[in-house]
């Protein structure tokens, strides 16, 4: 099953026009820098915005077809939003925030969810001890965990989330997170999700949309994605490839973790892992470098055979970023021009990558 | 202080004609401040402005044109006629029409005011909680604009209670039938009456000053709880 959205409004400053097909799992990430459009997408997707022209649809499922004349207004679209700011309604409880969209959904679904089932949602994310609370007793990340709650105990058939996280300062965001990736683990819902952290792609996204200008500019795996070496997400400070990898041992004496992945292991530290878990790591560009042959007398761990991908030339002459093929996976390095020179690097050419820091994003 | 049956009549249709009026006032003043407050018409300042004029036109002038208006040959004269209601000038209905008019900016203004500080937030966030318009006005945007309905039903009350002008004009003062308080307290002055017109006016003063007391109190409450919730 997919998500098909063909959407195009006109905004003053640039149209936004997009026309993807989506996974209907997991969580997609839409990133993009701030005004960019992909608010403004997620909410066309809701039907929050009456100038938006296209088609939205969840499989089979039409919510709008303006060229079909078919266009369901947002309370009839099976979907949960939450927005930036949690946006609980101040005159009701948290138990009358959840009731609120519960009854309604109940009123026109025959699979009407139980009173348990709130009960249950209340639990997963960890509020049921809020419920008789007001919006203004609550902290900022408790907010934010009732929103996405009450959104969920209606049913949606599609979460949107608009940069959930972003009102929050570091300690709430990191409250939060988990809960995020409890939902992704636990329900079968899929989830647009929007932001411009790239931690939070990172962290959270199967799949990954980058929008700039209101158009897309790449869309795909999060891992494919982020090591498209053209694309303005993987310039920067932040460019770095994401490895899935499951842990293969652990060394007590040393506190460190070796995980594998498609291609290659790398040492990491270990942080309460056990063996076999999977994890996601963060490679960032700046702590690759190459080597012709496997490096000795160092104080790298981490040494991985490759074969050089493709070489591009950064915003600063003086830089190169070089995508790296190991086995199924890819890796980014951000290396000097006088080094790629020295070297004599070409594409095609067998390396070694060393990797001196490695971030377990979870 | 000593009143006479007349002021007694007179105290109790000012206060029907006040309750009568502020309730017809909430429900016409509602869907025209919602309407302001959410409009990008190009009509939206022309009607704010019509709807603003009874603050700055003459009670007189105002009263003046109803007059001709509910009079056999004016508009609304030959509506109440075909419909077999007579004319409603120098009567009752005739008062609350007035009043309506004349009370409507005192309405309007706060609701205008609490719905444009409500947002559109809440109602999209309804709406994505499947609560159609119509359920979210009423279950969301009511609720939230409560302060705003009680300053608009407070005000239009007491500004009816406190109109001379446009009484005087189109209701004449004909007792038991539209003769208020403002007017009687007139007509004891007229009759070199007073000790009667001072305890008239003395009830007035105080019914005036406890709402605006009781205005000011609740605005602060509001105030507060408003800081509390941010």
């Amino acid at each position: 099953m997919n998500i098909h959205l063909q959407l195009d409004v006109a905004r003053a400053d640039f149209d936004v026009s997009v026309n993807v097909q989506l996974p209907a799992h997991g969580i997609t990430v839409v990133y993009g820098p701030s005004g960019c459009g992909k608010t403004t997408l997620l909410r066309c997707v809701a039907g929050l915005e009456p100038q938006a022209r296209g088609v939205v649809q969840l499989g089979h499922e039409v919510w709008q077809d303006d060229a079909q004349h078919v266009r369901l207004p947002t309370h009839q679209r099976a979907l949960g939003y939450v927005f930036q700011e949690a946006s609980l309604f101040d005159h009701l409880d948290v138990a009358g925030n959840l009731a609120y969209g519960h009854q309604r959904a109940e009123r026109n679904n025959r699979n009407a969810m139980s009173q348990a089932v709130m009960q249950q949602v209340a639990e997963l994310l960890g509020i049921g001890h809020l419920l008789k609370r007001r919006s203004h007793e609550l902290s900022g990340g408790e907010r934010q965990r009732v929103a996405i709650a009450r959104a969920l105990v209606t049913q949606p058939r599609l979460l949107l989330l608009d940069e959930p996280l972003a009102a929050l300062d570091h300690a709430r965001k990191q409250e939060v997170l988990p809960w995020l990736e409890k939902l992704r683990d636990d329900l079968n819902i899929p989830m647009l999700y929007v932001t411009h952290a790239v931690d939070e792609v990172a962290r959270l996204a199967d799949t990954l949309v980058v929008m700039h200008q209101g158009r897309v500019q790449a869309n795909g795996p999060v891992a494919e994605v982020l090591t498209q070496a053209d694309l303005p997400v993987v310039v920067g400070e932040d460019a770095g490839a994401l490895l899935t990898g499951i842990v293969l041992n652990i060394d007590t004496q040393w506190h460190l973790a070796q995980v594998g992945f498609a291609g290659g292991a790398l040492w990491v530290r270990d942080s309460d892992l056990s063996v076999g878990q999977t994890v996601r790591l963060r490679v960032l560009a700046r702590d690759v470098s190459v080597t012709l042959q496997q490096a000795t007398h160092t104080s790298i761990q981490n040494h991985v055979p490759c074969v050089v991908d493709a070489i591009t030339p950064e915003s600063h002459p003086s830089q190169m970023l070089l995508r790296l093929r190991c086995g199924d996976s890819v890796l980014l390095a951000r290396v000097t021009a006088r080094g790629v020179h020295e070297l004599g690097l070409q594409v095609g050419m067998p390396a070694w990558a060393q990797v001196k820091s490695v971030a377990l994003v979870k | 202080m000593y009143l006479s049956a007349e002021d007694f009549q007179a105290i109790t249709l000012t206060l029907q004609l006040a309750s009568v009026t502020t309730v017809l006032l909430l429900l016409l003043a509602t869907p025209v401040a919602w309407w302001l407050a959410h409009t990008r018409s190009v009509w939206r300042a022309p009607v704010a402005s019509l709807v603003a004029l009874p603050l700055v036109l003459p009670p007189t002038v105002l009263g003046f044109y109803l007059l001709v208006a509910l009079g056999p040959n004016g508009p609304i004269g030959q509506f109440t006629q075909w419909a077999g209601w007579g004319t409603l000038a120098f009567s009752f209905w005739g008062l609350v029409l007035g009043s309506v008019v004349y009370s409507l900016p005192f309405a309007v203004q706060p609701l205008v005011n609490a719905f444009e500080a409500i947002g559109p937030r809440p109602m999209e966030v309804a709406a994505t909680l499947r609560a159609s318009q119509w359920d979210a006005f009423f279950t969301v945007a009511v609720p939230l604009a409560k302060p705003g309905f009680v300053m608009a039903a407070m005000l239009s009350f007491a500004h009816t209670v406190g109109e001379f002008g446009v009484v005087l004009m189109i209701g004449g003062n004909i007792p038991d039938k539209t003769r208020v308080v403002s007017t009687q307290i007139y007509g004891h002055v007229e009759a070199m009456e007073y000790s009667q017109a001072h305890g008239l006016a003395g009830v007035m003063l105080v019914f005036s000053f406890v709402v605006l007391l009781g205005l000011s109190w609740f605005n602060r409450r509001a105030d507060l709880r408003k800081k509390a919730g941010a």
